[in-house]
């Protein structure tokens, strides 16, 4: 199974083995990655699993589709590398993958 | 205030649950007012997936939020609810045996003989912006949502954000401000096209300002504003003098007063009964993801069987004089007639 790394910004590192095909906030919320919100479930509607693609991993990752975009106009300090993790489905490619969570999920 | 409201049962919260609530409720005569936060119905379906499919209602193999909220309202139609929108409960008294008074943040009170709190994740808040030392800002120059437009009137006015609320504000209020800035993190604004022209048309007139970036540091004493520090893209970090700043990043669930109201709680959820739904104090019952006891699973469907239950307990304070005899929508004239059926 691919492994996922999360990096929380207090700097707790968990590496953890993810599903293939589920999101990386599923694998967040599986593995008690607090620092992950996720109050809508995966809707993409509510912004609080924001987190920062590791600079390797960007372009694998990929860009936001226009609808995440524009939910993460309700998350805080944005960056080039933010992204929803809700939105970014593990797969063989991603396996390796760190992610940094922000301060501030907005609750 | 205005005049307390009689009524058989208050819910607390117009999501799925609460609204099937009112067709449970309304099936043994009695009557209820139902009050949320949100300015529609529909609680998470309507706030947070309103076109998102929903594959597990039993018997609707596919529904998205709104469909499933506008099919409820549909089914509640013949008990005629009474609806009080944007505004939350704040107090629940107990003034009988049992007998409640309810009362909400915009002072409506309310006498029931039951309560029943069908409040979900809570009530949906703005979410506050992570800016160090905004509390002391807060209700005195940072403002959620606009109570008054006159507050605004000669200000310096700073609208952070790029969706409907900071737009439609940023129409309204630029007339009446000495100057208005609207802060947004991308040159791309979700709001209705008509709103965003119209904003574009003001900024090429001079007569606001658009900046792109995100505020990270307010200046000020006393909670009064002065200047807020704007970051662009590229990192470049300005002050913008402004004394009024409305933030608008969408809203979050939170507990709320819910907490002060006396019931027993584990992890901010409230303990229940598994036969009644009732909490530890009579008369006022927990129904939906609010609630938790052994087993608790977060589902529509779990709220709609704890709704049918609690209906059957809070007819013994509603009708103490009634015997409740169990009957079936299938075969029963008297139900059908509730229904407008028969």
């Amino acid at each position: 199974m691919p492994k996922v790394t999360f990096i929380e910004h207090d700097g707790t590192v968990h590496t953890v083995e993810a599903e293939l095909g589920a999101t990386v906030m599923e694998t967040a919320l599986r593995n008690d990655v607090s620092s992950i919100v996720a109050e809508c479930g995966g809707g993409c509607t509510c912004a609080t699993c924001h987190v920062y693609v590791d600079e390797a991993w960007v372009e694998k990752a990929g860009a936001p589709s226009p609808q995440e975009e524009t939910e993460l106009d309700a998350a805080f300090d944005v960056r080039p590398n933010s992204r929803l993790s809700c939105q970014i489905k593990v797969t063989e490619d991603l396996d390796g993958l760190v992610v940094r969570t922000p301060s501030y999920q907005g609750r | 205030m205005s005049e307390t409201i009689k009524t058989d049962v208050v819910i607390i919260g117009a999501g799925p649950v609460g609204l099937f609530a009112v067709f449970e409720l309304g099936l043994l005569d009695i009557k209820t007012h139902l009050v949320d936060i949100l300015d529609k119905v529909g609680g998470q379906c309507a706030e947070l997936y309103p076109e998102k499919p929903i594959y597990d209602i039993p018997g609707i193999p596919i529904i998205t939020g709104n469909g499933l909220s506008e099919a409820l309202m549909e089914q509640i139609k013949p008990f005629h609810p009474t609806f009080h929108l944007g505004e939350m409960v704040t107090t629940i008294e107990n003034i009988g045996d049992p007998l409640y008074r309810v009362t909400t943040d915009t002072g409506k009170t309310f006498e029931c003989k039951s309560v029943v709190i069908a409040a979900g994740g809570g009530s949906f808040q703005p979410k506050r912006p992570p800016i160090v030392g905004i509390e002391p800002y807060e209700d005195k120059s940072v403002f959620y949502a606009v109570r008054k437009m006159e507050n605004f009137r000669g200000k310096d006015v700073m609208i952070v954000g790029g969706g409907d609320s900071a737009l439609d504000w940023t129409l309204n209020l630029q007339p009446i401000a000495k100057r208005l800035t609207l802060v947004h993190r991308r040159d791309d604004f979700r709001g209705a096209p008509d709103s965003v022209n119209k904003m574009r048309a003001l900024v090429a007139a001079g007569s606001m300002d658009l900046r792109i970036g995100q505020v990270t540091d307010l200046e000020g004493s006393d909670g009064q504003l002065t200047a807020a520090s704007i970051k662009d893209k590229d990192g470049t970090v300005s002050r913008v003098a402004c004394d009024a700043m409305l933030p608008f990043f969408g809203l979050t669930m939170k507990l709320g007063p819910v907490s002060d109201w006396g019931l027993e709680m584990e992890d901010e959820l409230v303990k229940v009964d598994v036969s009644t739904f009732e909490t530890n104090r009579h008369g006022i019952f927990a129904i939906g993801d609010i609630n938790t006891y052994p087993g608790k699973l977060k589902l529509i469907l779990s709220g709609f069987h704890e709704g049918a239950l609690m209906a059957q307990r809070v007819h013994h304070y509603v009708h103490p004089q009634k015997r409740l005899v169990f009957q079936y929508t299938t075969s029963s004239t008297s139900l059908q007639k509730k229904l407008g059926v028969a």
